[in-house]
C-alpha cells in the first residue's frame, strides 16, 4: 500500500513538472500558433544560472533563474519570432528548432557539454511523514508549486484586462487587434510567462536530478509537446492535461511494467498517444474556435 | 453633403492582392453624420475598401484621412482609437469568450471604467437578450443576437465611424429589420455609419447616400433616392454581376 502511494505521488510530481511544461508551450502556441522547441532552452539557461550562482542565498539564485528565462523569452521573440510574425507557422516551427539548437550550442561553447553536478535545496531530499506514507519532501513541494501556479496563471487569464486581451487573441488574433489590443504587448507578455514556468520547471528538475547539462530542456520540451498535443493544441486547459498525463503515465508504466519491458516504456507512452490521436484528433480538450493567427 | 471637411476621405484607393484588382482608384467622402452605403455583387471589392479603411489591408495606392488625419502607416491596433470601430462580415465574435468579455474588449482602448460600465447599462437596456446571456459564451448566442452583440462591441470603443460589412448575412428578413432599426438609433446618437451590402434594398431604406461598386470600382454614386430609381442602376449592379457570373469557368 505505502508503494502505491509513493509511486502514485511520484507520478503526480513528474506529471506536474510536464504540465507546467506543456503549459509554457500551449501558451505560446495559442497566441503565436508557433511551437516553440527553444521553450527547453529557457529551462536550460534557468538551470546554468542555478550553476553559475551556486553559493549565493537561496532567493538571490531563484530570482537569478527567473529573470534570465524571462529575458531570454523575450529576447528570442523580439530577435527570432518577431520579424516572422507572418510567415507561415512551418517556418516558425523550423526557426524554433533552429534557435533551440543555436541556444544549445552556444552553452556547449561556453561552458563544455560536460554533465555538472548541482547540488541545489538538498533538503528537499529528505523523507517526511504524510498521512502515515513517508513521502519525498521535493515530490510535495513539486505539485504544491505546480498547483500555485496553475491557479494564478487561471487568475491572470481570467480576472486581469491583459489575461482577457491574450485569450481573445489566443482565438481571433486579427480581430482583437482591430479593437485595440496590441500585438505586441500580449505576445511579450505570453513568452515572458512561458519564461516563468520554464524557470519553475527547472529548478525543480535541477533539485530532483541534482545535475545540469546543455540538453536537458530539450528533453522535456519533446516529451511535454507530445502532451500539448494529446490535450488538444491551443488548448491551455488541454496543454496542462495532456503533459500530466504523459509525466504520469511514464512513471507509471516504469512502475508497473514487467523489469523486462521497462527499458521500452516510452514505447509505451507513445502507443497511447496514438491511440488518443486515433480517437480524438483534435485531443483531449479541443480548443475552440482557432482562427486568424495574426 | 454637409459644409466643410469631411469625417473620411478616401482618394485613389488602389487594393491589390497579388496580380488581382480588388479596387481600383477609388474616391469617397463621408460627412459626419452621414449613414453611406456601398452596394454592389459578390467580389466587386467592397470589402476590400472596408478593410482598408480599417488599417487591416495595406493598399498599393491612394490615402485614408479621417478626421483629417492620414491613416497610412499606422499600426492595426491604433486605428480604433482614432475612432473607427468596424463590425466586420462573419461578425467575428470570440466564441469561447463570455458575452459581457466580448463587450468589455470593445471597450479596449478606454480607460474610464465608470463611463464603460454606464455604456455597458445602456447597451443592456438597448439589447436586452445580451444583459440576459452575458455570463453566456458568445459562441451560443444565435446569429442575429451575435450580430446585436458585434454591433455593441463595436459601439463600446465610442467610435465617430461605424463600418459594417454585411450585417444583414445569414439573418432572418425579421432579424435584418431589428438590425436595421438599430442602425437608426445608432445615427440618431451622432454615430456616422458606413454600410456595405449586397441588398441593396435594405441599404436605400436607411442610407442618405449610396455608392454602387462593381469590378472594384464606382460604377454610379448620389443621394439613395435618386439611385434606386436611376435608370442604369441595374445595369451597373446586376449587368456586371450577369457578366462576371458569365465568365466564370
Amino acid at each position: 500500500m505505502e508503494r502505491v502511494v509513493q509511486i502514485l505521488a511520484d507520478a503526480v510530481s513528474v506529471g506536474s513538472l510536464y504540465a507546467l511544461t506543456a503549459l509554457g508551450i500551449g501558451l505560446i502556441f495559442g497566441v503565436m500558433r508557433l511551437i516553440n522547441f527553444a521553450h527547453g532552452e529557457l529551462i536550460t539557461f534557468a538551470a546554468y544560472t542555478l550553476l553559475a550562482l551556486f553559493g549565493q542565498p537561496i532567493p538571490i539564485m531563484l530570482f537569478g533563474a527567473v529573470s534570465v528565462a524571462i529575458v531570454l523569452a523575450l529576447i528570442t521573440e523580439r530577435a527570432a519570432f518577431r520579424p516572422l510574425r507572418n510567415a507561415d507557422p512551418t517556418t516558425l516551427l523550423i526557426s524554433s528548432f533552429a534557435l533551440s539548437f543555436f541556444l544549445q550550442k552556444l552553452l556547449i561553447l561556453l561552458v563544455g557539454s560536460r554533465l555538472k553536478g548541482l547540488d541545489f535545496l538538498p533538503a528537499l531530499a529528505r523523507q517526511i511523514e504524510f498521512a502515515g506514507v513517508r513521502l519525498q519532501l521535493l515530490q510535495i513541494v513539486t505539485i504544491v508549486v505546480a498547483i500555485v501556479l496553475l491557479v494564478a496563471l487561471t487568475w491572470f487569464l481570467k480576472a486581469t484586462r491583459l489575461g482577457l486581451h491574450m485569450r481573445a487573441a489566443a482565438e481571433d488574433f486579427r480581430m482583437a487587434r482591430v479593437l485595440g489590443v496590441r500585438a505586441n504587448k500580449v505576445i511579450a507578455v505570453a513568452f515572458a510567462l512561458s519564461g516563468i514556468l520554464a524557470a519553475a520547471v527547472s529548478c525543480l528538475v535541477v533539485v530532483q536530478t541534482g545535475v545540469v547539462q546543455p540538453r536537458m530542456g530539450l528533453q522535456l520540451v519533446i516529451i511535454a509537446f507530445v502532451g500539448t498535443v494529446i490535450g488538444g493544441l491551443g488548448s491551455l486547459s488541454g496543454a496542462a492535461l495532456g503533459g500530466f498525463l504523459v509525466g504520469a503515465a511514464t512513471i507509471l508504466l516504469q512502475a508497473f511494467l514487467p523489469p523486462d519491458l521497462r527499458a521500452f516504456r516510452e514505447a509505451f507512452v507513445f502507443v497511447a498517444v496514438a491511440l488518443v490521436l486515433l480517437f480524438r484528433p483534435q485531443g483531449l480538450i479541443p480548443a475552440r474556435g482557432l482562427k486568424e493567427r495574426i | 453633403m454637409t459644409s466643410g471637411a469631411p469625417l473620411l476621405a478616401v482618394s485613389g484607393l488602389v487594393v491589390r492582392y497579388g496580380a488581382v484588382n480588388a479596387v481600383r482608384e477609388v474616391d469617397l467622402d463621408i460627412a459626419e453624420g452621414e449613414i453611406v452605403g456601398i452596394v454592389g455583387p459578390n467580389g466587386a471589392g467592397k470589402t476590400s475598401l472596408m478593410l482598408t479603411i480599417a488599417g487591416i489591408v495595406a493598399p498599393a495606392a491612394g490615402t485614408v484621412t479621417f478626421a483629417g488625419r492620414p491613416l497610412g502607416g499606422i499600426a492595426l491596433e491604433d486605428v480604433v482609437a482614432q475612432g473607427i470601430a468596424l463590425v466586420p462580415e462573419g461578425r467575428h465574435i470570440f466564441a469561447s469568450l463570455t458575452v459581457m468579455e466580448n463587450l468589455l474588449l470593445g471597450a479596449t482602448i478606454r480607460h474610464d471604467s465608470r463611463a464603460v460600465a454606464a455604456d455597458l447599462d445602456r447597451f443592456f437596456g438597448m439589447f436586452p437578450i445580451l444583459a440576459e446571456r452575458r455570463r453566456q459564451p458568445a459562441g451560443q448566442l444565435s446569429g442575429g443576437e451575435q450580430q446585436q452583440l458585434a454591433i455593441a462591441r463595436a459601439l463600446l470603443s465610442r467610435p465617430r465611424l461605424l463600418m459594417l460589412d454585411e450585417p444583414s448575412l445569414g439573418l432572418a428578413p425579421l432579424v435584418v429589420d431589428q438590425i436595421y432599426a438599430l442602425l437608426g438609433t445608432i445615427r440618431a446618437q451622432g454615430v456616422t455609419i458606413l454600410l456595405v451590402e449586397q441588398n441593396a434594398e435594405r441599404v436605400f431604406g436607411i442610407a442618405d447616400r449610396v455608392h454602387v461598386m462593381s469590378g472594384g470600382k464606382f460604377a454610379l454614386g448620389g443621394d439613395a433616392a435618386e439611385i434606386k430609381s436611376h435608370p442604369r442602376f441595374d445595369a451597373a449592379y446586376f449587368g456586371v454581376r450577369m457578366r462576371e457570373a458569365a465568365s466564370e469557368p
